[in-house]
């Protein structure tokens, strides 16, 4: 009696904390762009001079300032993640407007340097007077003034021209402007001839350093090109989610209805374990801050199935060592024995299958791997041993005796 | 011992062989096929672009071609369903292109029409393929390794061999049909190979542990003793089938458009799967095992 009430309480224990914690893990499971819309590019970067190369640090600067650009457009998380020597691969899920996000990355920061020379008003800066092909790749950096306040100094490529520009305006304004926003207008006070220029009226550090990433995007070396784009309408996403959800819920259920059919208590146990391995696959989800995406639902469904094949492999020993005439207890404890090395075997090899796509495989292979890899690993502690220890509990609790329950009947009994 | 098993029941060793022939005959048809008519790339192995389009009322195929018409996309195939179109443009669309279509279909067309776009180049087209094979090398020598430690080289020989014969067979067979081959279905033939090799090795398992405890003289002894091992995992190799059969019918029938192909292979390679782990696998470890047992008799070795 006691290993039975030990039993229940397990049970409802674990399905208590299931319920209590899985609408918030619903909630907090994040989706792929394929499941509510969205959008993924894989650029190629190259140099934007003949002869010049694309560094590690220059793709991960690239990469960086995507980022920003992204974020700086106040869209949910982006993805952006150098790949190999010379690619980025940006993934955004849940995006309304996605032409002008994709063109906000896309945009050179373009830096120009101009008057109101024979404008129509002083402040009407319509005269370009230094484009960015004028200033030196990647040179922007964070200075800062007499009086400690952060500044921006960019290099010109030529001297004479900053210089012939800067004696022309002479007390006049120079408007620095930035993809055609107008960052400052200082007054030209002296000739700048050592072909540097600086943008004051910076608040803090951290905004002087922005400005000058942004301003070394533009100016890197690297040309982005599309290779890959995969774009998903949000409606499209839902009703795949909707409908891959649905047929994981039926396929479960079909499941469950067959293991109780054929092995009974194990296979209630069986469906007891197979909840909690959906469970903790979806927190361990949440821990890594995964995302999930269509493959990965396949995958997640595939493990389902091979959760079930580690239960049916106990089982069917457990009806094998009973047929031979074995009592209860030992039945159980030789099949499970016996059992565990195949389904390690059996593990291995789906493990290592795994394993090879997920460091072989990009995008969406990766995507799969990763919950192939998780639901083997989970498979262990949920399908291997609980199923075992809840078997062992109700056991010997001795109510369940009648080899009916394991679906074997006494007729198949051999004496030994 | 359990000498009830194997003896006058069904014997899946002598039944191999004409199945064996069988086997050769739809690999030879593949052959063929994949030599003549190839596979039906999609646009994850080809360069171009795939359209999909979910609407909200139905839309005859006329009403599309004239709209594409009236664009310049290039050339296309288009497929209709009910709520449903697909459409394969062999360019890559341009960013513009893209823009244009969508805004231009919902102006048109539809107004509730949720799209998915893919576009991808030629050099990412090539590389996944080539990706794609590379991994599935790798994965089956990891395997050969693997089975080679845990059993004996000729457990891994011979359950590399009939999970080549099943990825080959879901292979031929989507090139028999020209069904679409993309991302999705490397990864169902990557998925089919994980699972044959496991149910490839329950059955060596039994029969590696009824080496143990065997005395075997002739090579009839080891016949006996591979039947008896397919028997007594039989109704598991069928119970695991039926049940991941399940899953994947479920994401064939119900599961989204996109995945439908995938669960599609998984059917196939998840049925041949079965077979061949009891009709290939197993008597070709016997035919190598057997050999050596012939030629001098040997005492039962555990393979770990």
């Amino acid at each position: 009696m006691k290993r039975i009430v030990a039993f229940a309480l397990v049970v409802i224990v674990m399905f208590a904390v299931m319920g209590f914690t899985t609408p918030g893990l619903l909630d907090r499971t994040k989706l792929g762009l394929d499941l509510k819309g969205g959008f993924e590019i894989l650029y190629e970067a190259e140099p934007l001079t003949e002869g010049g190369t694309v560094t590690q640090e220059s793709l991960r600067q690239t990469a960086k300032s995507l980022e920003k650009r992204v974020n700086q457009n106040g869209v949910g998380e982006p993805e952006v993640t150098p790949e190999g020597r010379n690619r980025i691969r940006v993934k955004i899920a849940g995006v309304a407007d996605e032409a002008k996000l994709r063109d906000l990355i896309k945009r050179p920061a373009n830096l120009e340097f101009r008057s109101a020379q024979g404008c129509s008003s002083p402040t009407d800066y319509c005269k370009v007077e230094l484009t960015g092909a004028d200033f030196v790749e990647g040179a922007a950096r964070v200075e800062f003034d007499s009086f400690s306040n952060p500044l921006v100094s960019i290099k010109v490529k030529e001297k004479q021209k900053l210089a012939d520009v800067s004696n022309r305006l002479l007390n006049q304004r120079l408007a620095i402007m930035l993809d055609g926003e107008l960052l400052t207008d200082p007054v030209v006070r002296v000739p700048l001839t050592d072909g540097t220029a600086v943008i004051e009226g910076q608040e803090t550090i951290e905004e002087a350093r922005n400005l000058a990433e942004v301003i070394n995007l533009g100016a890197l070396p690297l040309k982005l090109t599309e290779k890959y784009t995969q774009s998903v309408g949000a409606t499209l996403g839902q009703k795949s989610l909707e409908e891959t959800v649905l047929a994981g819920a039926i396929a479960s259920l079909l499941i469950l209805v067959f293991m109780i059919v054929f092995y009974r208590l194990p296979g209630f146990v069986a469906g007891i374990c197979l909840s909690v391995y959906v469970w903790l696959l979806l927190a361990v989800f949440w821990l890594m801050g995964a995302t999930l995406t269509l493959p990965g639902i396949a995958a997640f469904i595939l493990g389902i199935g091979i959760a079930v094949d580690a239960n049916i492999i106990t089982d069917e020993r457990i009806k094998d060592e009973l047929r031979n005439g074995k009592s209860l207890t030992s039945a159980l404890r030789s099949a499970s024995k016996l059992s565990f090395r195949t389904i390690l075997d059996a593990h291995i090899t789906t493990l290592i299958a795994g394993i090879v796509l997920y460091y072989m495989g990009q995008g969406s292979v990766k995507g799969f791997a990763v919950v192939l890899i998780w639901s083997i690993l989970i498979n262990f502690v949920t399908n291997v041993f609980l199923p075992r220890f809840l078997l062992h509990l109700l056991v010997q609790s001795g109510k369940f005796n009648k080899l009916a329950y394991f679906g074997v009947k006494e007729s198949e009994v051999r004496a030994l | 011992m359990r000498s009830e098993y194997g003896d006058d029941k069904f014997n899946f060793v002598k039944a191999s062989k004409p199945l064996l022939t069988i086997s050769i005959v739809i690999t030879l048809l593949g052959i063929i096929f994949l030599a003549v008519r190839g596979l039906n790339y999609g646009i994850d192995f080809r360069s171009g672009t795939s359209v999909d389009i979910s609407i909200s009322k139905s839309i005859d195929k006329e009403t599309v071609e004239q709209f594409l018409a009236s664009h310049d996309f290039g050339e296309h195939t288009l497929t209709v369903s009910q709520s449903r179109l697909s459409i394969r443009f062999k360019e890559a669309l341009t960013e513009e292109q893209g823009n244009q279509l969508r805004t231009d279909f919902v102006s048109q067309l539809d107004e509730q029409a949720s799209f998915e776009i893919n576009v991808v180049d030629a050099d990412i087209a090539r590389e996944q393929q080539r990706n794609a094979l590379i991994g599935m090398l790798v994965a089956c020598v990891g395997i050969i390794i693997y089975m080679s430690f845990r059993f004996e080289w000729r457990f891994g020989l011979a359950a590399v061999i009939a999970l080549a014969h099943n990825a080959f067979i879901v292979i031929s067979i989507f090139s028999i049909f020209q069904l679409q081959v993309n991302l999705p279905f490397i990864l169902a033939v990557l998925t089919i190979i994980g699972y044959s090799v496991n149910d490839t090795v329950v059955i060596f398992d039994r029969i590696r542990e009824n080496l143990r405890f065997a005395k075997l003289k002739t090579k009839a002894d080891l016949v006996k003793l591979v039947n008896r091992s397919i028997w007594q995992t039989l109704s598991r190799s069928i119970n695991t089938v039926i049940t991941v059969l399940l899953a994947s019918g479920c994401l064939f029938v119900f599961g989204s458009e996109s995945i439908r192909l995938f669960s599609l292979a998984m059917i196939i390679g998840l049925f041949f799967g079965a077979y061949s782990s009891i009709f290939i696998a197993s008597p070709l470890w016997l035919l190598m095992r057997g050999n050596k047992l012939s030629s001098k008799k040997v005492k039962a070795i555990s393979g770990a």
